[in-house]
């Protein structure tokens, strides 16, 4: 094959990889958005925390990664309860910027406890997978990515399932509708709400770990849920499947423009191309692709 | 006749002055007096952290005015900020204009972006709006980053001192009056433009936006208005800023500078001028108290020692805009209140 298309492949299933991930990011976004109505600017630091948990239980206490990453998706989800508990709680019924403060305050608030703790350098992380990677016609796929790929793909059907199948889901989507009515029937609507900051919590241990393998653990992980903002707008804040779409289709442009403009506008460009989607989405069509569109009515 | 009890008005006039009682005017004179004899008497170092806090001031008030007033959310002020202080000094390197036509001109720069970033806002609310404007700062910080040719890039920039009349103003005690000065005069203008037909417009938007559009406020105007003021105060504080510090650099205006200056108006009470200044000043001083602090517990445990840096800072204000927003969202200005409500009233309860 050309070395043109070798270069454009390459670059692309790298970004579908990486675009899994912002994925299952946006999926803790848009499942806090749907039962709470609020944006949790504090994924990031769930995801950070969690791949240093699990670094910790790989490197210190010498637990095999495949028990590691269970272990490590309870704990984080277990520090979502928690912040649900003690921060999130006393906020219930206070205006929108007042809960959006408090989210950001929590995630300064953690990612610089970890700052103090971790220090600022970067850790290797032990990768469970072989260094190698899989040819497939000219196109290298590394493991890791593979490996992201499926597991993001697998929590995603799981969290589907859970949906449409289970009571919990279904009093999570009820909840997500009106919260009124559901807690006239029985819901307990707190627990709902702290049991989604708990799964998406969960989901960003996942994404976190397989994260820190990808790219490279240090305290600065955390910013990458930033750029997992525009995905979730992008695909419409309260849809799952348009955080899929959305979360694939920003790694998939960052990673294309990294490749082909780095060159022309020097360094640095990857960084910046989710904010410029971000910023061109929410001129052109607020509530995203899959979002419902707000109505105001007097 | 009426007993004159509190705060007694008889026209309209007393009610909308500045002074309104002649306790305001004796503390706002010994307020004044301690600032001018401070650095006669003070510490240097007292000298330093006013300064540090009138920066802080002035863009608190400026994001005051556009989240506290207005309702409006900016996570991306430091844009702004960094906006006017490359403003400055590009002029002062490049064309060696005066400070005062610089800082005005970083103050009509900033405004205008502030302007062309409000425009989306027409349609966005609350966390859209917070996303809009962060990413504005991740903009904003990746071109100060890589257009070397107006920046300097990671080299950073140096600014010449400002110099009124030949006297040229490079350290902390010759700058302190000059700083006071433009600080008060624009505090001063905050405070009159939020009495103003404007200021009320804004507090309407800020309440029920619906509801003050079919009361006759243009929202488009008006919200475009406060992004352009707020972004002003932002630009001024980024030229002040440039003059005060001599060298600036893109390290300096990150998200963590936008969320200070948000926190400034959250511990100091938004939707208050005097709440602003309290925020800057706290926000100001907080670290100092943090340092004495983490030394303290380095006596006690020996692994904290040298551990100190600007982590501890950060961290602190996480946790501080987390407990004012659970038990204080009023901020200090609040407490300020309870406690001047409760000398006045003094014995009775209220």
């Amino acid at each position: 094959m050309e070395s043109s298309l070798l270069y454009f492949l390459g670059l692309s299933v790298s970004g579908l990889a990486v675009g899994s991930l912002y994925a299952l990011i946006a999926l803790g976004f848009v499942l806090i958005y749907k039962a709470t109505k609020i944006v949790n600017f504090a994924q990031g630091e769930a995801i950070m925390v969690a791949a240093f948990i699990c670094y910790y239980l790989v490197t210190l206490f010498q637990i095999s990664f495949w028990i590691a990453l269970p272990l490590t998706m309870l704990l984080t989800g277990l520090l979502g309860v928690l912040s649900e508990r003690l921060v999130l709680r006393p906020m219930l019924g206070e205006p929108v910027f007042s809960v959006v403060m408090v989210t950001i305050g929590l995630s300064i608030f953690l990612r610089s406890l970890a700052g103090i703790f971790f220090g600022h350098h970067n850790y290797v992380f032990p990768s469970p997978f072989p260094a190698e990677g899989l040819r497939v016609g000219g196109v290298v796929l590394s493991y890791t990515h593979l490996w992201s790929m499926l597991a993001s793909f697998v929590l995603m059907l799981a969290f589907f399932i859970f949906f449409k199948f289970t009571n919990m889901g279904l009093s999570m989507r009820g909840t997500a509708n009106d919260q009124d009515t559901v807690a006239l029937m029985g819901v307990n609507v707190r627990r709902v709400f702290a049991l989604t900051w708990g799964l998406a919590f969960l989901i960003a241990a996942v994404a976190g770990i397989f994260l820190a393998n990808v790219m490279v653990l240090n305290v600065g992980l955390a910013f990458v849920a930033i750029s997992a903002f525009p995905a979730m707008i992008l695909g419409g804040m309260e849809s799952v499947p348009g955080a899929i779409i959305g979360g694939l289709a920003i790694g998939l442009i960052e990673n294309l423009a990294g490749g082909y403009l780095d060159q022309m506008i020097g360094g640095g460009v990857k960084d910046v191309t989710p904010f410029v989607v971000l910023f061109v989405i929410l001129m052109i069509r607020p509530y995203g692709l899959f979002g419902q569109e707000e109505i105001e009515r007097v | 006749m009426p007993i004159r009890s509190k705060t007694f008005n008889e026209s309209y006039y007393e009610d909308i002055k500045l002074f309104r009682t002649i306790w305001i005017k004796f503390w706002a004179v010994i307020f004044v007096a301690a600032l001018v004899l401070l650095p006669y008497f003070g510490d240097p170092y007292f000298v330093y952290l006013v300064n540090l806090s009138c920066l802080a001031a002035v863009a608190a008030v400026g994001l005051n005015i556009l989240t506290g007033y207005t309702g409006l959310i900016s996570l991306g002020h430091a844009a702004f900020v960094a906006i006017g202080a490359y403003t400055t000094a590009n002029l002062a390197n490049h064309l060696g204009t005066p400070f005062w036509i610089n800082l005005p001109a970083a103050g009509l720069i900033a405004a205008v972006a502030g302007a062309i970033v409000g425009i989306p806002c027409l349609r966005l609310k609350g966390l859209y709006l917070a996303m809009i404007t962060m990413s504005f700062g991740v903009l904003v910080e990746y071109v100060v980053i890589t257009w070397e040719g107006l920046t300097g890039g990671v080299r950073g920039m140096s600014v010449p001192a400002i110099s009124i009349l030949g006297y040229k103003l490079s350290s902390d005690e010759q700058l302190y009056f000059f700083l006071i000065v433009i600080t008060a005069l624009l505090l001063f203008a905050a405070n009159n433009i939020t009495r103003t037909r404007v200021g009320r417009a804004f507090v309407a938007i800020r309440d029920r936006d619906v509801a003050a559009e079919a009361i006759g406020v243009n929202l488009t105007y008006y919200k475009v208005l406060s992004f352009a003021i707020s972004s002003f105060y932002a630009g001024v504080a980024g030229g002040l800023y440039a003059y005060t510090i001599r060298h600036i650099h893109p390290d300096h205006f990150t998200l963590l500078l936008s969320i200070q200056y948000i926190t400034m108006i959250i511990v100091g009470g938004m939707g208050s001028i005097v709440g602003s200044i309290f925020g800057a000043v706290f926000i100001v001083v907080v670290p100092e108290f943090i340092k004495l602090f983490a030394q303290a517990s380095a006596r006690v445990f020996p692994v904290l020692e040298g551990r100190y840096d600007e982590e501890w800072n950060i961290a602190a204000f996480g946790l501080l805009i987390i407990l004012f927003l659970i038990f204080e969202p009023g901020g200090l200005y609040s407490i300020w209140n309870r406690i001047k409500i409760g000398f006045k009233n003094w014995p009775f309860t209220y």
